[in-house]
């Protein structure tokens, strides 16, 4: 395994498993677990030295393979004390290599298909007055950073230096945002602003926003050039409401 | 109606229709022509196109019927449409084979089967409009449940979920029982 290995890219632990099992050629039902946990440990090894991120998930199955490694050491029929520990992870293993195998092979079968806009096409929708889609066009940060600017600059000078008692949460202004969502479908970005007074809140606002935007709940957009910054509802939006919640909850149990 | 009326007026709305359209879709828009007309003209049109050997197909799928061009022409139609590598990446497909033939599934589900984190590419897929979430699962923290779209058939010309290959038999694993815990969404929007 040292000069010859042509290092793939691994779809996860499974992935490389069931790579190493064929080119080892041997079944997955009877895996040689010393030689497989040591060139998946080998490539581990060299993932790291080419600094490719090895994912967590990676790591966990090499202790699960040492564990089978090391359980195979211990005498036969010694099984004592393992009955606590329910299944046994060397079928454990087996399993999850066959069910992962089958979904590998429904997906290349998938594949097989006349995938539509690879091998066949349809026409193309003719973009109506009222259905099309109409021209919008993604925001840039840099327009998004000077929107938020011209809103800074709108507020009154805090001369005074306030304590604010009642915190705003990024996480309170995520739900506010849902809701306004829910019930407007799409909103002008500068609304989001209008009654805020406090510079803390409009940043707030803004992060929540922008955290919105990367779980891919809102899309923010324009429909021209300098034009009026949008924001609507995105794909994972109820997705996201719920996990704002199951965290606010968590909070306020943690006392926060 | 002349039969002969019946298969030029189908020919049209099938080029004008965006996306696939069910025989009922017809019916109603040829003022309630018999079922059973439209579709064995529907079916002589398909077989026109076919033994012809039209740059056009009439093609069944998510449970309607839509014009495609035939494979063969692909690589024309793609030079012509100018190139657009939509090519889905394995770790996408892999997932939506899981969604597929599991579905309804939750991410948890699918991650267990992978063994890896599936969070990038399951908002692709939902951005794709390839998977929905469908209903929520009643275990702690009540996760979604994904589900296949009618664009999934489109894309690899299913005509429903029936058609898809045939899972290889696996004696140690046994398909899941269609869960009982679950609430429909649909039901939830309604509330």
């Amino acid at each position: 395994m040292s000069t010859s290995v042509q290092l793939e890219i691994f779809e996860g632990p499974l992935d490389l498993l069931l790579h190493l099992i064929k080119k080892n050629e041997v079944s997955i039902t009877d895996i040689p677990i010393a030689t497989i946990t040591e060139q998946y440990l080998a490539t581990l090894e060299l993932m790291q030295n080419l600094s490719l991120d090895v994912a967590g998930e990676f790591l966990v199955m090499a202790a699960t393979l040492i564990h089978i490694k090391s359980r195979m050491l211990l005498p036969a029929g010694d099984d004592e004390g393992d009955e606590d520990e329910g299944v046994d992870p060397h079928d454990e293993l087996v399993r999850r290599l066959l069910e992962y195998q089958r979904y590998k092979e429904a997906a290349a079968e998938l594949e097989q298909r006349d995938v539509l806009t690879r091998d066949v096409f349809v026409r193309s929708p003719t973009p109506t007055e009222e259905v099309g889609p109409r021209g919008f066009r993604e925001v840039s940060v840099f327009e998004l950073l000077g929107a938020l600017k011209r809103i800074m600059d709108r507020l009154p000078k805090e001369t005074v230096h306030e304590v604010a008692l009642d915190k705003i949460t990024v996480r309170e202004k995520m739900t506010f945002l849902l809701e306004t969502l829910r019930a407007h479908g799409s909103v002008l970005f500068e609304s989001l602003f209008v009654e805020i007074k406090s510079r803390v809140e409009v940043v707030v606002t803004f992060l929540a926003m922008l955290e919105l935007v990367k779980v891919r709940a809102i899309r923010i957009f324009q429909e021209e050039m300098a034009g009026p910054i949008m924001i609507e509802a995105a794909a994972r939006m109820d997705e996201a409401a719920e996990q704002v919640a199951i965290d606010e909850t968590g909070e306020s149990q943690h006392g926060a | 109606m002349e039969r002969e009326d019946v298969k030029s007026i189908l020919e049209s709305l099938l080029l004008v229709a965006d996306g696939p359209q069910s025989v009922q879709r017809f019916s109603e828009v040829l003022d309630g022509t018999n079922k059973d007309i439209i579709e064995s003209t529907l079916r002589e049109l398909q077989n026109e196109f076919e033994t012809e050997n039209r740059g056009i197909r009439l093609v069944e799928v998510a449970g309607g019927y839509q014009l495609r061009t035939p494979k063969a022409n692909a690589d024309w139609v793609k030079k012509f449409l100018g190139g657009r590598p939509a090519r889905m990446g394995k770790a996408t497909l892999e997932t939506l084979a899981i969604i597929a033939y599991r579905q309804p599934i939750t991410r948890a589900e699918i991650e267990a089967i992978r063994g890896v984190d599936v969070d990038g590419v399951i908002a692709t897929l939902l951005e794709r409009n390839l998977i929905r979430a469908v209903a929520r699962k009643d275990v702690p923290g009540r996760p979604f449940l994904y589900g296949t779209t009618a664009e999934f058939l489109q894309l690899f010309n299913l005509q429903d979920l029936s058609q898809l290959p045939t899972l290889k038999e696996m004696e140690e694993i046994s398909l899941p029982e269609i869960p009982t815990d679950t609430i429909s969404l649909d039901q939830l929007e309604e509330n």
